[in-house]
């Protein structure tokens, strides 16, 4: 799908807007995520930010790697606060009070931060339809405070607090669809992206900022600290959560779906899986149920969705 | 230059602690977590940026010769832009201590 | 200046947040406060507030809206109560660490369990320690005179911190009451437009609450609390170009025939207005009894306190909450630390009455008075009496 032109730096900016010097992780893909969506949203945007990895890594006290406006308060209230700026961009320009000029709020936060703690003040700021882009990264546990389990932990997987054992197979339920409850507000977009395939997050983040109204983006981040895996493979992990089926990628334009790339041949799970080592303790059969429930839940999502072809490729 | 933050008294913060020197984390040097470098082999570069794209650091800027390469004050050494060079330019060697 | 008009006090802080212009109000309704928020909707709805009314599913992203959009340089508005403020505990803290300026007001109310919507002061004592600037008012007019103030005091170069406007549920928040209302023009005059410094502005691009190692986190405290002291001086001065301009004075502690009374009460909220009338009444009987109120809840006026009660031979502090298995009223233990360095200072007794909308009546206060003496006079075996109490 990612038909990579040749000349790369001639289509990106070559701003680097979440700048060096930050403390993420050695091949944090979660990182590599904020950088490529920061390119995609330019200059002319506040970003909120919920606490967890990313605000940690970027924001040490006298040290900012933001070039745009920023703001971290806590960790479950990214949506509130930036519909609190949201709301006041536009009775301050319609009073006269700040220039018209049309900055763009977006949110930031973790899969924590999303679906388990932030679930509730997402979801109000959705229903109420605030002109946002709300940006899930999602590394699929609590990676800030060292690895506990999500709600967005994949089945299976051992964390912290869903650790493997005689008696436990380590998490225990499967992967919570953040975007199908985003979908179910009747907001105008909602897409799943990787920053392994950069252009096509990158076209989503335009798309999702371009969208009157609340937009919702899901990103895969890899984190080789809380995946148990090298760090020079985090892109190609990506790629492979994709191309197993695992991480599907697609857009839902009010409530239509696309699918971003249609894999008719899915790579089998193991190639994905047995890269890392969170999921090294699983026996054959919890791997086969696993195999079972992405080829099915793939198959839906293909019922649902449409192939998208964009003008602009 | 931002005051180092051992040498900051109350008195030189900001209101609220806010930060008023945006991107001033390009002070710091995260070059010294390495323990591999990339080493890129120009011969072999055809120039098309997927090393700047994938790097997570964003620490891959082209050279005068438009040739792209790490800048050792920040890369960590994570390996991924060698593992993704499709023409196989980069290699990664161990740091001498 | 307009005439007096006899209005629900609720009402009348709408109106008043109205007079202050303000740009965005986010608020989730919780008895005693819906009256204020329903009415700032109305407001807004009908054009005559020119504001974003954000009508947020919980008090905790009332606050984190607030956040936001102070952050943004707007004026803010939130109100809230009881349970409400419990929510928003976690977010309240950083609303004062960040400097950012807001005004809220709460209508005071007693904390679950049980559930009670009745008033006390269980709700503000949760958030004593909060960092934001804490204001009592007795009746109406003073509620609505120091919303006005407090936007003032919040948004002023020198404090930028968020304020609370204390008033008691149902007790106050509920009453109708003659309230004179400035006109706008004498309001623009005395409040002029928020001009916060380092408002989110691609113009010139921010970092709000950056993450503080050990290193550097002992400072930002310093300075918060090195700011919020420094703002005493500006509330005075607030207070005193309002009473110029407007002719009603306010200061952070203020007395009724204290001067020269053997025996002082000190309150705080509107239940200092009955205690004005026993007061009244006992000086009839020839009693030695005067009445110290206490406004300026954070920061705390040490030194107007010493003054206020340095010439009384008994203090009787009246509590409106709980501190469990502690010293017994909260105002009581902050009042006997503003005297235990003192060389003259009174026999401080600590009552706590009041809770979950008991009244305390006239005669109350009196037996007040008289139990307080007696103990002065014998000493107790508790920190503290309950007053009222079925036994
Ligand atoms: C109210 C509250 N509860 C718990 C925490 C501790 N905490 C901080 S970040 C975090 C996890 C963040 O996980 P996620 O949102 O997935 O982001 P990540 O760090 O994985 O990028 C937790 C549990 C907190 N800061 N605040
Ligand atoms: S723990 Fe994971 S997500 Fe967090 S900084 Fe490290 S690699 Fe990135
Ligand atoms: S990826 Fe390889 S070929 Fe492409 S620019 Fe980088 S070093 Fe050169
Ligand atoms: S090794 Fe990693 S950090 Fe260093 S330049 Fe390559 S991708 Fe960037
Ligand atoms: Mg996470």
């Amino acid at each position: 799908m990612e038909k990579y032109a040749l000349y790369v730096p001639r289509l990106v900016t070559k701003e680097e807007i979440f700048a060096p010097g930050h403390r993420a992780c050695i091949g944090c893909g979660e990182a590599l995520a904020v950088r490529l969506v920061c390119k995609a949203l330019g200059r002319d945007v506040i970003i909120a930010s919920a606490t967890g990895c990313m605000e940690i890594v970027s924001s040490q006290l006298p040290y900012t790697s933001w070039q745009v406006p920023w703001i971290h308060t806590l960790f479950e209230n990214t949506a509130a606060v930036a519909s609190g700026i949201e709301a006041a961009l536009k009775v301050m320009s319609k009073k006269g009070k700040r220039p018209a000029r049309d900055t763009k709020v977006v949110a930031f936060a973790g899969d924590g931060g999303t679906s388990d703690i932030g679930l509730q003040a997402l979801s109000g700021a959705m229903e109420r339809g605030h002109d946002f882009l709300y940006v899930c990264f999602d590394n699929e546990a609590y990676m800030n405070t060292g690895i506990q389990r999500s709600s967005s932990t994949p089945f299976g997987a051992a964390t912290t607090t869903s650790p493997a054992g005689k008696m436990s197979i380590g998490q225990t339920s499967w992967k919570k669809n953040m975007p199908a409850i985003a979908v179910a507000h009747n907001i105008p977009y909602v897409a799943t992206a990787c920053p392994s395939y950069p252009f096509d997050l990158m076209a989503k983040v335009a798309r999702g900022l371009a969208t009157p109204g609340p937009a919702y983006i899901h990103v895969l981040s890899v984190c080789p600290t809380g995946w148990r895996c090298p760090p020079d493979l985090t892109v190609r992990m990506g790629r492979l959560a994709v191309e197993t089926g695992i991480f599907p990628l697609y857009e839902v334009e009010n409530g239509k779906y696309w699918l971003s790339d249609d894999s008719s041949a899915l790579r089998p799970v193991t190639d994905y899986m047995k890269l890392q080592g969170r999921f090294r303790h699983l026996s054959e059969d919890v791997v086969e149920e696993i195999q079972r429930r992405v080829k099915t839940e793939y198959a839906g999502l293909r019922r649902k969705a449409r192939r998208r072809h964009h003008e602009d490729g | 230059m931002t005051k180092p933050e051992n040498m900051m008294t109350w008195k030189d913060l900001e209101i609220g602690s806010i930060v008023t020197e945006p991107g001033n984390a390009s002070q710091y040097q995260t070059g010294a977590w390495r323990s591999q470098r990339p080493i890129h082999d120009f011969t072999k570069c055809i120039k098309c940026g997927l090393c700047y794209l994938f790097c997570p650091e964003g620490c891959i800027g082209q050279n005068a010769e438009g040739y792209f390469e790490a800048d050792l004050f920040y890369c960590k050494g994570c390996g991924i832009c060698a593992r993704e060079c499709w023409t196989r330019a980069i290699k990664m060697v161990e740091e001498e201590e | 200046m307009a005439d007096k008009v006899g209005i629900e006090v609720s009402v009348a802080i709408g109106d008043a947040v109205k007079l202050a212009r303000a740009d965005v109000v986010a608020a989730y309704p919780i008895t005693p406060q819906t009256h204020i928020v329903e009415h700032l909707a109305e407001l807004v709805a009908s054009g005559e507030l020119d504001a974003a009314y954000i009508p947020v599913e919980s008090e905790h992203s009332a606050m984190s809206a607030c956040l936001g959009a102070a952050a943004t340089g707007a004026r803010v508005f939130t109100a809230t109560a009881g349970q409400g403020l419990e929510l928003m505990h976690e977010v309240v803290y950083v609303a004062s660490s960040m400097q950012l300026p807001m005004v809220m007001t709460v209508a005071n109310r007693a904390l679950s369990a049980p559930l009670s919507v009745w008033g006390d002061h269980s709700d503000v004592m949760s958030v004593r320690d909060v960092g934001w600037i804490q204001i009592f008012t007795e009746n109406g007019q003073e509620v609505v005179d120091n919303v006005l103030c407090a936007f003032r005091i919040a948004e002023d170069r020198r404090v930028l911190l968020p304020v609370m406007v204390h008033l008691d549920g149902f007790h106050l928040s509920h009453m109708i009451e003659p309230i004179l209302f400035p006109e706008q023009a004498e309001v623009d005059r005395f409040l002029p437009p928020n001009q916060y410094p380092f408002p989110l502005d691609t113009a010139k691009p921010v970092t709000m609450g950056a993450f503080a190692p050990p290193v550097i986190y002992s400072e930002t405290k310093k300075a918060q609390e090195v700011n919020i002291r420094a703002s005493q001086e500006v509330i005075i001065e607030c207070w005193r170009e309002f009473g110029d301009a407007f002719g009603r004075y306010y200061s952070p502690v203020e007395g009724y025939h204290s001067e020269d009374a053997r025996v002082l009460l000190l309150t705080m909220g509107s239940f200092s207005e009955t205690a004005m009338t026993a007061i009244d009444r006992m000086r009839d009987d020839g009693k030695s009894v005067g009445l110290v109120r206490l406004r300026l809840w954070r920061p705390f006026p040490f030194e107007e306190i010493r003054r206020a009660v340095k010439e009384a031979e008994v203090l009787i502090v009246v509590d409106r909450a709980l501190s469990f298995g502690g010293p017994g009223g909260p105002v009581c233990s902050e009042v006997r630390s503003a005297l235990y360095g003192e060389a003259k200072r009174p026999k401080v007794v600590s009552f706590v009455g009041g809770l979950g909308g008991r009244d305390i009546s006239l005669d109350g206060f009196e037996a007040i008075v008289s139990r307080g003496m007696e103990i002065a006079e014998t000493g107790s075996e508790r920190e503290f009496e309950m007053f009222g109490v079925r036994e």
